[in-house]
């Protein structure tokens, strides 16, 4: 709906107030209740599976988790029969959401929904950090676990301590709008700087948040369908800590034009963070070098998502330096950039997860030709929506507008956008028939239809409601590999061993 | 998790399903945990306070004028609940030993300096000749201590809860992670408490 209000110039299908609420709510839904709830949901059912445990630690903690979730998003939706939803955007800046600005009711309930929502997200985590340290098969050492582990680890972590800050901000927010508070209000001695301090110290690791179990998924998916083990499992699994660490130093790279912040430190922190993904990358390209590739759906979106992150990561890089953050600060330059990394980055991600984890959820099949249509569809709708984006910013069009000038020239490359985006909504229809159908007739999947490496391959599908009527021993990140191809090695370091057997002699002959 | 749903015989050659007896207990883990998050979120606050106060300037930063906190009143009831974490911790070292009656003690004992606590906390509130909507001083005055307050709230009743429980004799020796889980929470709050009042009342 946003893309097609901006088609052509001129204000067709809504008004200025709808198209607020419109692009408020969708970054709110997307952000909020659709990228971060399906990724803990696949974390919730695929982190005990990986580990070799039962169930989650805390199962009543999880389900309260799971309902105050639709609760906090009926109560965001609730707006619109109240005289309209939040129209602020999702990073809701003071002083534009002050009573005097926005006196709907509708802004306060998205601070109470996205505080449920929060809420959720702070019990989910105390629940997977628990998970994963307690509730480990014996055997599985920190360092044998699934890369997706360790990156819902590192996330839990992160929205362990990023989401009650959000949460002390929007209390912060309610009581200026209702109890007369002056938090952000500077007459009386409140700083409207400090929501955005509050908001991106937050906003920043959120965005960690909801790339790493991404990032997660696609260093599952590499390796088992290129038939190697990911290359450099420890600097994978360091490089997500470090970019955990980093993500806490830099949060004003969003406020470089506010005036307000210490450029140097922040730009030097956000170039810093290109280090650890570059070594992410490297560890991907690593994978696939020399492996024997399959081009499964799921694995055409882990290399979508390897594709498109790094552009979305080369125009980040080029967004912490301040001077071209100045010039294209609040631009479709920054609406590309953040597409790029949270569409082309986490939902490829979510639809790699899918397809490669569908088979063990149901016990059947999704069917490969009709994935291949929706990948080609959604990859090429993508790239045409959002690569325009980035020349729109350059040349100046600011983003959450409704209309523009007909001179301004921007005209031909948003109807490209357009087009990109209505080719990405129609690629979920053979998605969703490839879903529906597959769940009725599929082909059965087996226990391991892809000839995976981690645990959940080792029980049934779908697995019974304890997990596993046996485990398979644990000797390495991948015991389901070396289960069925087992060599009497340590496994300590796997590295390609069934494509360059070591010769023993040799080997011996290497170590004196 | 209850024992119904792990497997009753894991199959032969394998070790069983883990239960992972040995470290912390898992509730604790969880406990501990969500304190971190309830730390960043006071944190959060106390990141408004400072704001605020660096804004305003530290040399103009004091109730609206005619006004002025209540120092004696908020010094005894900072007592009243060091107090409390030291009669919680006699009820946990109790309980260690075995000894339900004393726990149910001291847990009593805690619970009423709580409630003195948050009675004397209402008091000053009706007393001090301010509001929350009287400038940014009164705003992060009550957030601040208004939601510690709910947070000694929440702990009482824990320890309401603790109560019941101790009464049916559901507490041993071996058998009281819930004590030792409120416990620490209640500690938390205290410690919470030390650093409002120091920010506040001290360093003013």
């Amino acid at each position: 709906m946003v893309r097609s209000e901006l088609a052509v110039p001129g204000l067709q299908l809504v008004d200025q107030d709808t198209f607020n609420q419109a692009f408020t709510m969708h970054g709110t839904i997307m952000l909020f209740l659709f990228i971060i709830p399906t990724l803990s949901g696949f974390a919730n059912y695929i982190v005990p599976l990986q580990l070799g445990a039962p169930d989650m630690a805390f199962p009543r903690i999880n389900a309260l988790s799971f309902w105050l979730l639709p609760l906090g998003g009926l109560l965001i939706f609730s707006g619109y029969l109240f005289g309209g939803a939040a129209a602020e955007g999702w990073t809701s800046y003071a002083p534009l959401t002050a009573k005097e600005h926005s006196p709907g009711v509708g802004t306060d309930l998205w601070i109470i929904g996205l505080t449920l929502v929060g809420t959720a997200s702070i019990l989910g985590a105390v629940n997977f950090i628990t998970t994963i340290f307690k509730m480990r098969a014996p055997g599985m050492t920190l360092f044998r676990m699934p890369i997706f582990v360790w990156t819902v680890l590192v996330t839990a972590v992160l929205i362990l301590l990023a989401t009650p800050v959000l949460t002390a901000g929007l209390i912060a927010l309610f009581i200026d709008r209702n109890y007369g508070g002056s938090f952000f209000d500077p007459s009386v001695g409140g700083n409207p700087i400090l929501w955005q301090h509050i908001f991106w110290f937050f906003g920043h690791p959120e965005v960690y948040i909801v790339i790493l179990p991404a990032m997660g998924v696609v260093s599952e998916v590499l390796p088992v369908f290129s038939r190697k083990p990911l290359f450099g499992y420890k600097a994978f699994v360091f490089a997500t800590i470090a970019i955990g660490l980093l993500s806490w130093t830099v949060w004003a790279h969003h406020m470089f034009t506010t005036g307000a912040v210490f450029l140097p430190f922040f730009s030097f922190m956000t170039a810093l963070i290109a280090i650890p993904t570059g070594i992410k990358m490297f560890n991907w390209l690593g994978t696939l070098y020399r492996g024997k590739i399959t081009l499964t759906t799921a694995m055409l979106f882990a290399l979508g998502f390897i594709a498109m992150f790094l552009i979305g990561g080369i125009s980040g890089v080029m967004l912490a330096s301040p001077p071209i953050d100045f010039h294209v600060q609040d631009t479709y330059f920054v609406v590309a950039h953040l597409h790029y990394v949270f569409f082309g980055g986490a939902v490829f991600g979510v639809f790699a997860a899918t397809y490669y984890w569908f088979p063990k959820m149901t016990g059947r099949m999704l069917n490969e030709p009709l994935g291949k249509v929706h990948f080609w569809m959604h990859f090429i709708g993508f790239n045409l929506a959002f690569f325009p984006m980035h020349q729109l910013g350059l040349s100046g069009m600011p983003r959450r507008i409704s209309d523009y000038s007909p001179d301004s020239g921007w005209m031909y490359l948003n109807i490209v956008s357009t087009v990109g985006a209505f080719l990405i909504a129609a690629s979920i229809i053979p998605f969703l028939i490839n879903v529906i159908s597959s769940l009725i007739n599929g082909e059965p999947a087996g226990d391991d239809p892809w000839e995976g490496n981690t645990l959940e391959w080792a029980t049934t599908s779908p697995p019974p409601p304890y997990n596993f009527d046996k485990l398979p021993p644990i000797h390495s990140e991948r015991p389901l590999f070396f289960l069925t191809h087992g060599h009497g090695h340590a496994a300590e370091h796997p590295d390609d061993l069934e494509e360059h057997p070591v010769d023993d002699a040799e080997h011996r002959e290497g170590l004196v | 998790m209850t024992a119904g749903t792990l497997p009753a015989q894991p199959a032969e050659g394998h070790e069983p399903i883990p239960t992972h007896a040995t470290g912390m207990p898992t509730p604790m883990v969880g406990m501990l945990l969500f304190i971190a998050s309830e730390v960043m979120f006071f944190g959060g606050l106390f990141a408004t306070y400072f704001n605020a106060r660096a804004s305003v300037g530290p040399d103009n930063w004091h109730p609206p004028s005619g006004t002025e906190l209540d120092l004696p009143l908020a010094a005894v009831l900072t007592a009243i609940l060091v107090a409390s974490s030291f009669t919680m911790q006699f009820g946990v070292w109790a309980i260690r030993r075995g000894d339900t009656g004393k726990l149910k003690l001291w847990t009593a004992i805690t619970l009423g300096l709580g409630i003195l606590f948050l009675s004397g906390q209402l008091y000053d509130y009706s007393e001090l000749g301010f509001g929350i909507s009287d400038g940014v001083f009164g705003t992060v005055f009550y957030t601040l201590t208004g939601f510690h307050g709910a947070h000694v709230f929440g702990g009482a009743v824990g320890l309401t809860i603790l109560l019941a429980r101790a009464t049916r004799g559901q507490f041993s020796a071996h058998n009281h992670v819930a004590v030792e889980a409120v416990s620490i929470y209640w500690h938390f709050v205290d410690v919470v408490w030390i650093a409002v009042f120091s920010t506040i009342y001290l360093l003013g």
